[in-house]
């Protein structure tokens, strides 16, 4: 007999969309609902390459060992360690995020998250000068001109065009008819051909064709006939669709964080939004990948100050991006162990901060065999979140939704949360 | 041929990667390198041709698709993965951020093949029970 489950939070990229329906069969997912491929993806083959049990480094191979063999190793390791890194988060609960900052601050250790990777220059932009943002349901229900800068929501977020863009059904906007699609990148994208102006910029040049933008809203005289390849009629063409409309929303992505100029072309997309506000209302975006990854920069903002990268090694938190962070502090060869969560930092991070990596022993929860699991000194399977495990995330504007426990986990298999107590019950020296 | 390189989030990537990272699908969608069809042609390759990519930080070969993305005359695109990381840079110019879109790359047509995720590593990760 099977069972449908309404209304599941998908635990894939930041949409966190609240409209699965999930179907459950003999304690497994058979079908789901509304789901997008991503989606899809990961709520039927979350038991592909799992891994069965924890285990320990011996020489070249992995040994299968009890939990609490795990645990006592994992919490000798980063004890024993001068200045451990804890990293990962942007698919676990709001609820492991917290026990871990709080296992952080006593091993005083360097705490950072995937935002690291992804949006942490977005954060440190609009620590420098703020943001004007809204909720997605406003934009779903108010937009009639949707920005897509850096981004390719058709590959990466592929229901938000539909939830959230420019094809959804929102009180005020009814759909592709009642607003405008803008889409900049340096690619024609599968999303940028359903635009109703692309432009193609050449890499790296975010910035100067922001500024320019700004420049035109401004009123200020650009004096010159193209900037980076651009026309200048091409920017006075969507610097008067932005300021023309009733309501915008640039949503960006990581072309603006990952390319050259990193948080300084955040900066300027911030101050352009906001320059719009004289004129019209206008509100900016991230499109956060992970689907909690926004949580764990709440996460840690709320418990430290700060959104990632946070060092405890002092006793209390610091923040300096360069630093603090972990890739810097791996490269530097500051880290002397790490604890790694739901993250596969040997597969994403560069060449050589992964080699770092693989030279300090690394201690690492995750429910699945991976590159990091792989190369991890003690490695101990978790529960997912979000499929067999309930728990809190943060849609990437920031509104928290609830993840549903769909079907159990393996048998004896814990929530990272449950791990991460445990471990940290060992390393304060009470019985675990 | 000199490009810009940029890494990234593909749908078959996104995809693949929940089917496992040791599978053969999740090789086939992000050990690749999607190039401009006119540039694919400059470059001389042929059917069967892997190319090499040449960064600062490091090199790999991957398998050529012409891009459904195009036109982007010398922009190079690998989805994010192990691949990827051979080639990306670790310098974060003081924000926390390594280099991973924006690279400079050298690509060039070759017959070696497309190492597995484990050679990849050389030895470096575990036999897991």
């Amino acid at each position: 007999m099977s069972l449908t489950i309404a209304n599941c939070v998908c635990p894939f990229c930041g949409c966190c969309c609240d409209d699965i329906e999930v179907r459950v069969q003999d304690g497994r997912i058979i079908g789901t609902r509304n789901a997008c491929a991503l989606g899809a993806s990961k709520f039927l083959g979350y038991n592909h390459d799992r891994l069965p049990y924890p285990t320990i480094k011996v020489g070249n191979e992995a040994r299968s060992v009890s939990l609490d063999e795990a645990i006592r190793k994992a919490a000798e390791i980063l004890s024993k360690a001068d200045y451990p890194a804890v990293y990962g988060f942007g698919s676990t609960s709001l609820e492991a995020i917290t026990a871990a900052l709080d296992l952080a601050e006593d091993l005083g250790a360097l705490a950072d998250n995937v935002s690291t990777i992804c949006h942490g220059p977005s954060l440190e932009a609009v620590q420098n000068i703020g943001e004007v943002t809204s909720t997605l349901g406003v934009v779903r229900h108010r937009a009639d001109l949707i920005v897509y800068w850096g981004s390719n929501p058709l590959h990466s977020h592929p229901r938000h065009m539909v939830r959230y863009g420019p094809m959804a059904k929102g009180r005020f906007r009814n759909g592709r008819a009642d607003r405008k699609l803008v889409v900049v990148d340096v690619r024609r994208t599968l999303t940028a051909r359903m635009a109703d102006l692309f432009l193609q910029i050449k890499p790296g040049t975010d910035f100067e064709i922001l500024t320019a933008l700004r420049a035109y809203v401004k009123e200020i005289d650009l004096e010159v006939e193209e900037v980076e390849g651009v026309s200048a009629e091409r920017i006075e063409e969507l610097a008067e669709l932005m300021m023309g409309c009733r309501f915008g929303t640039l949503f960006f992505g990581l072309g603006l964080t990952m390319s050259p100029g990193r948080n300084r072309n955040v900066e300027a997309a911030l101050a352009l939004v906001r320059d719009l506000n004289a004129l019209t209302k206008f509100t900016i975006i991230p499109m956060r990948g992970h689907f909690n990854v926004e949580g764990a920069n709440s996460a840690f903002t709320w418990r430290t100050g700060y959104p990632f990268g946070v060092d405890f090694s002092h006793g209390y938190p610091r923040y300096n991006p360069g630093e603090t962070t972990f890739v810097d502090a791996l490269n530097r060869g500051e880290c002397d162990a790490a604890l790694i969560v739901a993250s596969d930092p040997i597969s994403h991070l560069p060449r050589k901060t992964s080699e770092r990596l693989m030279e300090i022993p690394t201690v690492v929860l995750d429910p699945h065999i991976t590159p990091t699991t792989m190369a991890a000194e003690v490695a101990i399977p978790t529960a997912q979140v979000g499929i067999e495990a309930s728990g809190t995330a943060y849609r990437m504007d920031g509104v928290p939704l609830d993840l549903r426990k769909l079907v159990d986990p393996p048998p004896g298999i814990l929530t990272d949360e449950d791990v991460l107590r445990r471990i940290h019950r060992y390393v304060s020296g009470e019985s675990p | 041929m000199e490009f810009i390189l940029i890494t990234g989030r593909s749908l078959s990537q996104g995809r693949e990667k929940e089917g496992g990272k040791f599978s053969e699908a999740y090789r086939n969608a992000v050990a690749i390198c999607e190039l401009d069809p006119q540039d694919l042609e400059a470059l001389g390759i042929k059917e069967g041709d892997n190319v090499r990519i040449r960064t600062d930080f490091g090199s790999v070969v991957v398998k050529p698709l012409p891009s459904s993305q195009a036109p982007h005359r010398g922009i190079a695109f690998i989805p994010y993965g192990p691949w990827a990381s051979m080639v990306t840079g670790d310098e974060t110019h003081g924000t926390g951020m390594p280099t991973l879109k924006g690279i400079r790359a050298y690509i060039e047509p070759t017959k070696e093949p497309i190492l597995k995720l484990q050679e990849l590593y050389a030895g470096r990760l575990r036999v897991m029970p």
